[in-house]
């Protein structure tokens, strides 16, 4: 399935935040998680990532550091900030009114008696 | 040969292709090269070889020049090129704090030497006699700093720290030994004419010594430009700091005028030789040279200007009215435009050939060396009238001097554009000259005074 590219342009930000609130991470490893997460279904061009975690950076919702992998390369870590975590928070609660809004789309076209009068 | 793996070849090709992007720090890059590895070695264990392994991930990376719009979005400032407080792993004069410390050092030891000579009662402002000392003085507080900034910097070897040293010496025996009579012609001459020559002594330091070194002497040139358009703005922001000062200590009631005169003024001045030339040293790799647009921008004008002013002349039948005073009025003219034909020399690729750019270049100098040949031939009809006065002679000598090197230069222009000489052998007639301006200078300093009786 090719998702469409406004629909992941829009998803990226909620996402690599959720992921960044599972604990601190790296470009690569978030690409891998999304990955993972979609089932490999969600993919972009994994350079991409980049300069949406250095805006993230720059409006304060990440706290980016230098450190090492374990084969003693410089790597660069992200870590969620208070601000991001409130910012994930607004955005979950947005995705879930979208959500909440197709899937009744859904059951509406599945049974007309369902529908408001 | 080195014996790197072909991967890691490969991968300093990838970073440097990247490194090219001006919106990509070396931060950014090295990020993205752990990604880069990361994948690789992701790829390698699934099975894949160097090879398809490097293209693979390279191309999961994503085209590097979209890659590179993406950054400039992100950070459009980076497009501007900063000279200060540019961030880590970026040219910025802040990175190199030796090179800040000298020149804050010099800078603060030239300010405080214009403040020397009060402590012997010589005061910088009022009585007449003081104030010729400062004049015949003034550059001898100021560029030995700078000279020495350079030798430090060029690490410029004993013997060239003497040889530099000379002139500065007997520039400064000249000015104070020699009977001047106290606001004299010769002394103003003197007073004019010693930066120059001593601004010129500071290419040998420039140069590290090399001053014999054409390149090195057009180097000099490009700094020289630039050095006083940087000083220039420096001055405009130092009077705007002086002005509202005066301005805002007036309104409590207090005079800050002798403080501002006095101290302010001088010291800040002469440190911003200095400052403005450590600037300069810094800025020529990072952000454009600004005297080749000045030019650019100005050469039409004057062209223009010129050849609007022979129609003028020919079309009234005005003859130059020859006052006294007129020839030093056509020296600065000369002056400028062999600014112009300097910078735009100093600016060009000697590769290309010629253009649209190079005739408005030859016009500009052609009907510069026109307007000037009439206003020495009206001059000379008349100057055995008139006596050769310090003032006269001086500006005479300098006409001619100016006159011979565009004469020349037009014809090797026009040779250029005839495509029959290099462009070389232009830059290197301007280089060639540059000793001829400097003996010049030397001459008005320290000979007119004898030969004139220190009228």
């Amino acid at each position: 399935m090719n998702i469409d590219k406004d629909l992941v342009a829009a998803s990226s930000t909620p996402l690599v935040l959720a992921i960044l609130s599972e604990g601190e991470s790296y470009g690569y490893a978030i690409l891998k998680r999304i990955s993972e997460l979609s089932g490999g279904e969600l993919r972009w061009t994994d350079g991409m990532l980049y300069p949406l975690l250095h805006r993230l950076e720059r409006n304060g919702l990440v706290q980016a550091s230098w450190g090492r992998s374990e084969t003693g390369r410089r790597r660069k870590y992200y870590r969620l900030t208070r601000p991001g975590a409130e910012q994930l928070d607004r955005q979950r609660r947005q995705w879930h009114v979208v959500d909440q809004a197709m899937r009744g789309i859904r059951r509406m076209a599945i049974d007309p008696a369902k529908q408001p009068i | 040969m080195t014996n790197k793996p072909i991967l890691e070849e490969r991968i300093d090709q990838w970073r440097q292709f990247l490194r090219r992007r001006q919106a990509v720090h070396s931060a950014d890059v090295a990020e993205l090269e752990d990604n880069l590895r990361s994948q690789i070695d992701a790829l390698r264990g699934a099975g894949l070889d160097e090879d398809e392994a490097f293209l693979v991930a390279v191309k999961r990376l994503g085209d590097l020049d979209a890659l590179a719009r993406e950054f400039a979005k992100e950070y459009s400032e980076r497009l501007w090129k900063q000279l200060v407080g540019a961030s880590w792993g970026d040219a910025s004069p802040l990175t190199k704090p030796r090179d800040a410390a000298v020149a804050v050092g010099l800078a603060i030891a030239a300010a405080v030497a214009i403040k020397i000579p009060e402590l012997f009662g010589l005061r910088f402002m009022e009585p007449a006699a003081d104030q010729s000392f400062y004049m015949r003085n003034l550059s001898l507080f100021v560029l030995p700093f700078l000279a020495a900034f350079f030798a430090l910097k060029r690490n410029l070897s004993r013997s060239g720290w003497l040889w530099l040293a000379v002139p500065f010496f007997a520039a400064g025996l000249v000015v104070n030994l020699l009977p001047f009579k106290p606001e004299s012609h010769t002394e103003a001459l003197a007073g004019i004419h010693l930066p120059i020559a001593l601004w010129l002594m500071v290419c040998y330091a420039y140069a590290g010594g090399r001053w014999r070194d054409h390149e090195q002497r057009m180097n000099y040139v490009r700094f020289s430009g630039e050095w006083f358009i940087y000083y220039t703005l420096i001055a405009l922001g130092g009077g705007a700091l002086m002005g509202l000062t005066s301005f805002i200590f007036e309104a409590i009631g207090l005079n800050a005028e002798r403080a501002l005169a006095g101290w302010v003024m001088p010291c800040g001045a002469l440190g911003a030789v200095i400052i403005g030339a450590w600037l300069v040293e810094h800025k020529q790799s990072v952000i454009e040279n600004m005297a080749p647009v000045l030019t650019w921008l100005f050469t039409p004008l004057f062209t223009a200007l010129l050849l609007i002013f022979v129609v003028a002349m020919i079309w009234t039948g005005n003859p130059i009215s020859v006052e006294r005073e007129v020839l030093i009025g056509f020296d600065l003219l000369l002056v400028v435009v062999l600014g112009l034909l300097l910078y735009a020399i100093s600016a060009r690729d000697p590769q290309a050939t010629p253009g649209r750019f190079d005739v408005l270049q030859l016009l500009l100098v052609s009907s510069a060396l026109i307007v000037d040949a009439l206003a020495l031939w009206a001059i000379a009809a008349r100057i055995s009238e008139f006596g050769f006065s310090p003032n006269r002679t001086a500006a005479l000598g300098l006409n001619l001097l100016l006159l011979t090197n565009l004469a020349w230069s037009a014809v090797l222009y026009a040779r250029f554009i005839r495509r029959s000489a290099p462009f070389k052998r232009l830059e290197r007639w301007q280089t060639a000259f540059m000793p001829a301006f400097a003996v010049w200078a030397w001459f008005v300093t320290a000979l007119f005074p004898v030969i004139f009786g220190y009228r």
